[in-house]
């Protein structure tokens, strides 16, 4: 195969030793790495695993894409003013001991909501929020979810969670009914409250205890 | 001394180094006969002829005029030629299905874009289907783009490019066919699930795991030609267009593989491993493909080689060594160790090693020749794509140091430049790759040159409005949500002005792309006037006896 080429230049096996070579090591960097290093990450004592409903709610935020416009990840106060908008304290990975599929996010298109839940603790807000965003939040540019919901003239049943909207906005004779879907996805957002002590230590230190071994 | 810090400290000193011993290697003349290799993908007598199968015959006649008019190189070798003719012929069966499906793909892309667009500043439009809505269709469109379109369109041009390269005929042609089916099932099955709301919820990664295996067989399927056929190679030399494609086949198929294997990643490792996938798909798959085509296509066209071969070569080696590792640079400020960030703000500098070699290299062969953008089509779109790729990169290796990124980190100004790389650089190259191609492919002319027109001012234009407008409003986004004293909403309302630009521009770059499909299809089906008949290479100096039946026409 070499066709006699010089000692230095390019041939097949060059090719596929060192194109290879080099991803290695960047998977070692970037992957291996941080999955030794983080592999025995405990959670803080503050922290809660998400419940069924919750579960069921993250998974919908997944499906909604609710990722494409909301970080889940505070940065410091050194960088950025996020705890002064009232997003919390800059995460640490031990905060994420539950969070497979990582949600951390790249836009913020809206706030970050790593600590929505301790923000707006209200479950009738978040309900209406998700029905017609602009009823609490003029200007803003989320979409509201109608599939979410059930829009019905008349009564609720009484097993049924009727959303309360703003007088301005409800329609006289109309209820708007929650669909399981969105009172698990609010489930979720209420969940999401990670403003126990800021565990910079903890985290470091299951870091130091895998190395020292 | 711990772990990390020494880690650190090797990759550091490993990275210098090699950069050391390449120069120093290089500054000796050890890379061999470089001139050599350049010439490769010339024939015998053909050095100063042009070719640009989607330039008119005025065009090639002005072209030929601008190059070097004296270049005696309409006389070929009529074995050369029939050497050439079986290498495009062995190619067109998977060529023309895997760029067919390329433009079938971009058109639903550009749709899928266009409607993400507008539903950011009109947000109560179409909300009534959850398939409609904004967090899926903007997924949709961003997996459409990446492995409908740019995927398909750069394994078609792979496919193409390697019988050329290596002067033989395509080996297996039916594994990338084969490929390609199992590739296009992936995608209709990932854009239906995405739509169905089945997402894996990683950026670059939505499609669910059963999915992605058709990607990862498909794409090492497409990849066992490339092999086979270098077997048979008649070219001494590799020249540097066969080294990218050949690592890029070879290595997404890895990364789509790990980062996609289910249960294995978990929390912040697997942000750190997204982004180490989402950078090395572009880094890894894209950026190869786009510069194989573009160290062809450009000396290709202008029939002269490319100004350093040597360089190229340092090019190759550093792109791949820094590009793999710059991924960390999206997680910077997040909940991620602060040595990973580090290397990947350090090696995202490095970057402007590799892209200076790149750029060396295609401006300076196109520097003094800018007169032949006029009459070629084909040189039109990849000059531009190739200058994009330099504004891309060096934008790319800024907006990786800290103060920069505090800034642009969390707004469109970063998906702005996402399209400088995906659409400026890549999908420009494709562009001009294609229009060269299919004729050869369908051996018949494009048969509108106003529509090669159209298109390209259509999506320039597109382009300048949407780039341009949505840098300013993701600066300014970022500055005010730097500002504590500013409320949030304000940093939203601001931008309102700049993503209307930007529905403009991707309405006028969606009008471009289907112009550019209403004429890749007029084509395919061989309608509209045959302008030339199917002029496809210079006349032989003896009778075509030697030709197969299929390239008489030549």
């Amino acid at each position: 195969m070499s066709f006699g080429v010089g000692k230095y230049e390019m041939d097949e096996m060059r090719l596929v030793v060192g194109a290879m070579l080099i991803l290695s090591l960047a998977t070692a960097l970037l992957v291996v790495m941080p999955y030794m290093l983080l592999k025995d990450t405990q959670p803080p004592p503050g922290l809660k695993p998400y419940n069924d409903q919750q579960l069921i709610g993250r998974q919908s935020y997944i499906a909604n894409g609710c990722i494409y416009c909301h970080s889940q990840q505070p940065r410091d106060v050194a960088q950025a003013p996020d705890a002064l908008r009232g997003w919390g304290r800059a995460s640490v990975a031990a905060d994420y001991a539950y969070d497979t599929p990582h949600l951390l996010g790249t836009m913020r298109t809206g706030p970050d909501l790593f600590n929505i839940g301790a923000r707006q603790p209200s479950r009738d807000w978040h309900l209406g929020h998700l029905y017609a965003p602009r009823a609490y939040t003029p200007g803003s540019i989320m979409p509201s979810y109608p599939y979410l919901f059930e829009v019905r003239q008349g009564t609720a049943k009484p097993d049924e969670v009727v959303v309360n909207l703003p007088p301005a906005f409800a329609k006289p004779g109309q209820v708007v009914i929650a669909k399981p879907e969105v009172r698990a996805l609010v489930d979720y957002l209420i969940s999401l409250d990670h403003t126990y002590p800021a565990l910079k230590a903890v985290d470091d230190m299951a870091v130091n205890r895998r190395e020292a071994r | 001394m711990d772990l990390t810090v020494s880690v650190l400290l090797g990759t550091f000193i490993l990275s210098v180094l090699a950069l050391f011993v390449f120069i120093a290697s290089m500054a000796k003349g050890l890379f061999g006969s470089g001139g050599a290799a350049a010439v490769q993908i010339f024939d015998s007598d053909e050095l100063g002829a042009v070719e640009d199968p989607a330039a008119t015959k005025d065009q090639r006649g002005n072209l030929q005029q601008a190059m070097d008019p004296s270049s005696s190189a309409s006389q070929r070798s009529a074995s050369e030629v029939a050497t050439r003719l079986r290498a495009d012929q062995s190619s067109s069966l998977v060529v023309g299905v895997c760029l067919t499906l390329s433009v079938v793909w971009l058109v639903l892309a550009s749709v899928a874009g266009l409607i993400a667009s507008l539903k950011l500043h009109l947000p109560d439009w179409m909300v009534q289907q959850a398939w409609l809505t904004f967090g899926r269709i903007r997924p949709i469109h961003l997996n459409l783009v990446a492995y409908g379109w740019c995927s398909m369109a750069g394994i078609g041009v792979a496919m193409w490019l390697i019988p050329r390269l290596l002067k033989t005929e395509l080996v297996g042609a039916r594994y990338a066919l084969a490929g390609g089916v199992l590739w296009t099932l992936g995608v209709t099955a990932g854009t239906v699930a995405i739509a169905m709301g089945h997402s894996d919820g990683l950026e670059w990664l939505e499609y669910p795991w059963q999915i992605d295996i058709l990607l990862v067989v498909g794409g090492a399927l497409v990849g066992f030609p490339l092999w086979l056929t270098l077997l048979q190679r008649k070219v001494a030399h590799l020249y540097v267009s066969v080294w990218y494609i050949a690592a890029g086949l070879l290595w997404f198929p890895v990364l789509f593989l790990v980062a996609n294997w289910p249960g294995l990643h978990f929390g912040v490792q697997q942000a750190t491993m997204n982004w180490w996938f989402a950078h090395n798909v572009l880094g890894l798959w894209f950026t190869p493909l786009g510069l194989a085509a573009a160290y062809y296509f450009i000396p290709k066209v202008l029939g002269k080689p490319i100004h350093s071969y040597n360089l190229s070569l340092l090019g190759f080696w550093s792109l791949a060594f820094f590009y793999s590792q710059v991924g960390g640079h999206h997680l910077i400020g997040g909940p991620v160790p602060s040595w990973l960030i580090t290397i990947s703000i350090v090696q995202s500098m490095m970057m402007v090693v590799p892209v200076v070699a790149v750029a060396i290299n295609q401006h300076l062969t196109v520097l003094g020749n800018f007169r032949a953008l006029i009459y070629s089509p084909t040189l039109r779109f990849i000059v531009l794509g190739t200058m994009m790729y330099t504004a891309a990169s060096v934008q790319g290796s800024l907006q990786a140091l800290r103060s920069v990124n505090t800034v642009t980190h969390f707004t469109h100004y970063t998906v702005a430049h996402a399209h400088l790389g995906l659409y400026g650089f890549f999908t420009m190259v494709m562009f001009g790759s294609i229009y060269f191609i299919m004729p050869r492919v369908m051996k018949w002319e494009w048969p509108y040159p106003w529509m090669i027109s159209a298109h390209f001012w259509l999506v320039l234009g597109g382009f300048a409005i949407y780039f341009i407008g949505l840098s300013f409003g993701g600066w300014y986004q970022g500055l005010a949500m730097l500002d504590k004293d500013i409320p949030f909403m304000d940093s939203v309302r601001l931008t309102i002005p700049y993503l209307q630009a930007r529905s403009v521009g991707g309405a006028l770059m969606t009008l471009g792309h289907l112009v550019f499909a209403l004429h890749f299809f007029i084509m395919a089906f061989k309608f509209g006037p045959s302008r030339l008949g199917a002029a496809l290479l210079t006349k032989p100096k003896v009778d075509p006896v030697a030709m197969p039946a299929g390239g008489a026409t030549a």
